[in-house]
């Protein structure tokens, strides 16, 4: 709970605009003072949300596009991405994603299925709902204790 | 927010030169113009070069993951090179530097 700031987006559902989306989380995460490789962390699994959202619209009738929003809080970002198709069914996606493991061959390996894995990966929490379209939801906590670290170097030494 | 890709073709290796970001908008013409070098019977080694790469996610590892497959195929090597520390850890992180040919970028390296 506690107060938060809201950033609402919404795009078409289409891959050129995955890009857009990443460069503004980027000025958000940089804003709010996370480290570079958790920027990297959370654009790589904002983009894979999108782009599962683009990838399943394209398999819709209508395409009515892509929410995207941002939820700031004073030690974590909320990020929440809808596309509003058809629901698909999690258990057969979370059967097919994970990471190759090292006695199959590589005519097994999969080409894709890699996004919600690392989506899992990269983030601290991630829920999806799965009702009425596509909502997955998912949290990266700011690492306060680094950056208090670092301001009580710059204040002590020199 | 673009790919750009250029081909050396050498007698015994094709290097394929990436600068930009791999994403779902750009994946499909790295595809396009990587899988057909795999097919190649002249050639030995593939060779992707990351240098100027500044953002990967799973749908590159998709498009590597096929040209793989396809160089197997073919008799042909495949490799990555000039990983910076990012994108190798998402290649860590998904099993496949196991199986794939994978350097990172040599000391002094800045991402």
């Amino acid at each position: 709970m506690g107060n938060f700031e809201l950033i609402e987006m919404k795009v078409p559902a289409k891959a050129e605009y995955v890009g857009v989306v990443r460069l503004s989380l980027s000025g958000i995460a940089n804003r709010m003072g996370f480290s570079y490789e958790d920027i990297e962390d959370l654009k790589i699994a904002l983009s894979e949300a999108i782009t599962n959202a683009v990838t399943h619209a394209y398999e819709e009738e209508e395409n009515s596009g892509i929410a995207i929003a941002f939820g700031i809080y004073e030690d974590r970002l909320e990020i929440m991405v809808a596309d509003h198709g058809g629901s698909f069914d999690l258990d057969e996606i979370k059967n097919n994603t994970g990471p190759y493991k090292e006695n199959d061959s590589i005519e097994t390996v999969r080409e894709g299925g890699f996004g919600l894995f690392l989506i899992n990966a990269l983030m601290d929490e991630v829920q999806i709902n799965n009702n009425d379209g596509v909502i997955v939801l998912m949290t990266k906590y700011l690492n306060e204790t680094e950056v208090d670290l670092d301001a009580d170097e710059i204040s002590t030494t020199k | 927010m673009d790919l750009s890709i250029e081909v050396v073709e050498n007698d015994e290796k094709n290097s394929i030169k990436l600068s930009g970001e791999i994403d779902a908008y750009t994946a499909p013409k790295l595809k396009e113009t990587l899988l057909p070098l795999t097919k190649l019977e002249k050639v030995n080694t593939i060779e992707v070069d990351f240098t100027n790469v500044n953002y990967m996610d799973s749908t590159g590892l998709g498009v590597f993951v096929s040209a793989l497959k396809s160089s197997n195929e073919h008799g042909n090597e495949f490799k990555l090179v000039n990983l910076n520390d990012r994108i190798y850890r998402i290649f860590k992180i998904t099993g496949l530097i196991d199986i794939m040919d994978i350097q990172r970028v040599t000391k002094g390296g800045e991402v």
